[in-house]
């Protein structure tokens, strides 16, 4: 165990895993020569670790990147390669949404994409709509890719290296909010699986389930609920695709009630898969509405005082909870 | 029309034009280094102004201007006013965009510089579809899209070459190669070192020019403007200078050869163009002064604008989605 940030537990990731496995190779705009100086950032010094056979500059081709990698992941090799905003995701979605997420199936089985994709993600930097915009359901609507969201710096480490080792193909969304925080991670391989959700706390009212840095805003919502006498469970998702139905499931039959946060837009966000499922699987539970925490529908904004209002904040989760809660 | 000798009042305007877009970035720089001045990224065009300057003199008003994440310059040549341009920078409700689009994605389409896309790549298409327009409505206007030689590398531009290339749309693009994408050179990440000559395949001409001489691009634009003018189809323009600071105000360039900054330093389009038009006897020592000192005093009053404007208010954050919002 170390202190680390989650940045540099990202790079620890990476680095085991380029160490342990000559096939794996990282690609994308500036992973090896950066315009930051920062130990914080993923891929920090690994170019001069492991040198340009194996850390790969690319041009500003988002299509050939992603490309890159299902082509070369068809081959063998275990590519993890960046995309450096989340919006740009969308230059590389058709390798990723009709090329990697489908041409295992459509190959009857026979070729597998074991390929990362790791994206930067964060509102709240000023930067506005074209460099901040979750799209985490885009691609969890896509049938065939994989996707997780960590929350600390050991799952950061524990999900990128299960994400770069397994056979399918996931993108590992990295919230750059976070790439300061410190925690305690794990020396060496660990592994963080996929499809398992985290319970933070333990509570019997109210059942909360966030991802990424969103799960911060509710942990500031924690202490007012309960002095207001309210106990929440709380349950970091990890991954999203392949999904932890159980956790919820069973939480949610114990608390009767569910409120899904996310910094992505409410229309048609994650939640409003975690709220159907409910409905479908546990109906019967249910003491009150299930309730989503997300952003209005308006591209991430670019003012501070427009952000503050697109972001959701300590304040609604409170709200939703006592909603729900008819409190 | 635009004048087709390079006369002294051109000449003025030029270096005018140029020393306003220095100054006003110059005191971005000195701005976004108290914290909380300027929200977001600061990306800036120190050494490229010859470029915009001389392309965009070479237009006429009804000629849609694309531009992208290193915008100033283009706007401020195209006589954008300055001080909603700079409120617009420092994210406030008086700015040209109301304060939506800070500085990345500043556009004002009363003076045809009708979109700006942080998206690299994205301008060429976007511009190909207003040259359309163009062609479509036969209307006098052709459009200049500003792209850099990293976004030459996106799928989209070709794309956009292709497409305006078969219709001969009126669309001249413009490749600032300032031999940076980021920390990536542009020898790195460009198979060809030329990117002018894509064009040959896409049936359009292509030139380079000095891009910090800027009555060669300013001559070279109004060349290659009156060729896409002329309904003859596309052109590609490849402007050849160098960015000299870091890619935003936070990337303190430690890749960059500091020699290589100082030859780029002596190439200095601004004090080039000075001392030519003193030896030429366009211009002394005194009307230099006065023409600085002019630039100097408008960026004053545009900050002391956008210090006096305030924050966008919640009433306008969920506004402009739609032009006929859902009712709720
Ligand atoms: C599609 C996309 N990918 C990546 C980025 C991040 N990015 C912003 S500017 C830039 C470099 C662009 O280089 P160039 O086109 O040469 O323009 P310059 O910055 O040199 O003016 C990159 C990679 C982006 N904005 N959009
Ligand atoms: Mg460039």
């Amino acid at each position: 165990m170390s202190q680390k940030t989650f940045g540099q537990a990202l790079n620890d990731a990476l680095t085991i895993a380029m160490e342990i496995d000559e096939n794996v190779f990282i690609a994308g705009e500036g992973v090896g020569v950066s315009i930051h100086q920062d130990p914080n950032m993923a891929t920090h010094g690994l170019l001069k670790k492991f040198g340009r056979k194996r850390v790969k500059d690319t041009p500003v081709s988002e299509a050939a990147i992603a490309g890159l990698a299902v082509g070369a992941s068809c081959m063998g090799l275990r590519p993890v390669v960046e995309i450096m905003f989340f919006p740009f995701i969308t230059l590389a979605s058709d390798m990723l949404v009709n090329h990697a997420g489908k041409l295992g199936y459509m190959s009857g089985g026979k070729s597998s994409f074991p390929l990362t994709v790791r994206v930067k993600a964060g509102v709240g930097f000023g930067a506005g709509s074209q460099h901040s915009h979750n799209l985490e359901s885009w691609i969890a609507h896509s049938p065939g890719l994989k996707i997780v969201w960590p929350a600390t710096p050991e799952d950061a480490k524990g999900l990128l290296l299960t994400a770069i080792f397994d056979p399918d193909p996931v993108i590992v969304v990295e919230d750059m909010m976070l790439y300061r925080m410190s925690g305690e991670v794990p020396a060496g391989d660990i592994r963080t699986p996929l499809g398992k959700a985290r319970m933070v706390t333990s509570g019997t009212d109210c059942t909360i389930v966030a991802y990424g840095v969103a799960l911060y805003t509710v942990m500031k919502a924690f202490k007012p609920l309960s002095e207001q006498g309210i106990s929440c469970e709380v349950i970091d998702l990890r991954s999203l695709v392949p999904l932890d139905k159980a956790c919820i499931l069973d939480s949610v039959r114990k608390t009767g009630r569910l409120v899904v946060v996310h910094e992505a837009n409410r229309f048609c966000g994650f939640g409003a898969e975690l709220a159907a499922m409910v409905a479908e699987e546990a109906f019967e539970a249910l003491k009150g509405p299930v309730k989503r925490v997300g952003a209005p529908q308006i591209p991430v904004p670019t003012a501070p005082t427009h952000e503050k209002i697109f972001k959701p904040g300590p304040e609604d989760v409170v709200l939703a909870v006592r909603e729900t809660m008819k409190k | 029309m635009k004048e087709n000798q390079i006369v002294p009042d051109l000449q003025i305007r030029l270096y005018t034009s140029m020393i306003l877009t220095r100054k006003f970035e110059e005191k971005i720089v000195a701005l976004s280094q108290e914290p909380y001045r300027m929200p977001g990224m600061q990306i800036l065009a120190n050494g490229q102004e010859a470029v915009a300057t001389g392309i965009v003199s070479a237009l006429e008003l009804e000629d849609v201007i694309i531009s992208n994440h290193r915008s100033h310059g283009h706007l401020l040549a195209r006589g954008a006013d300055l001080n909603s341009l700079m409120a617009e920078i420092m994210v406030k409700d008086k700015g040209v965009n109301g304060g939506k689009a800070g500085t990345l994605h500043l556009s004002v389409p009363d003076l045809n510089v009708l979109m700006t896309s942080t998206v690299v790549g994205a301008g060429p298409p976007l511009a190909m579809g207003a040259a359309f327009a163009q062609q479509y409505k036969r209307a006098k206007g052709i459009t200049v899209v500003f792209f850099g030689d990293g976004a030459a590398a996106e799928g989209s531009v070709h794309e956009a070459m292709n497409l305006a290339g078969v219709w001969k749309l009126p669309l001249l693009f413009v490749c600032e190669n300032n031999c940076w994408a980021g920390a990536q050179r542009s020898e790195e990440h460009c198979a060809a070192q030329h990117i002018f000559q894509r064009a040959k395949g896409y049936d359009m001409p292509g030139q380079s020019v000095d891009g910090n001489d800027v009555e060669a691009v300013y001559n070279l634009a109004l060349e290659l403007v009156e060729y896409c003018r002329s309904g003859k189809g596309p052109a590609l323009m490849e402007a050849l200078t160098y960015r000299m600071r870091g890619h935003g105000e936070q990337d303190q360039q430690h890749y960059v050869d500091p020699g290589e900054l100082a030859i780029w330093e002596a190439k200095c389009p601004i004090r080039l163009y000075r001392q030519k038009l003193l030896n030429d006897g366009v211009l002394n020592q005194a009307q230099i002064q006065t023409i600085d000192q002019d630039a100097e005093t408008r960026v004053s009053a545009a900050v002391a604008f956008g210090d006096d404007s305030s924050y966008p208010g919640p009433e306008t954050a969920l506004t402009d989605v739609f032009v006929q919002p859902p009712s709720a």
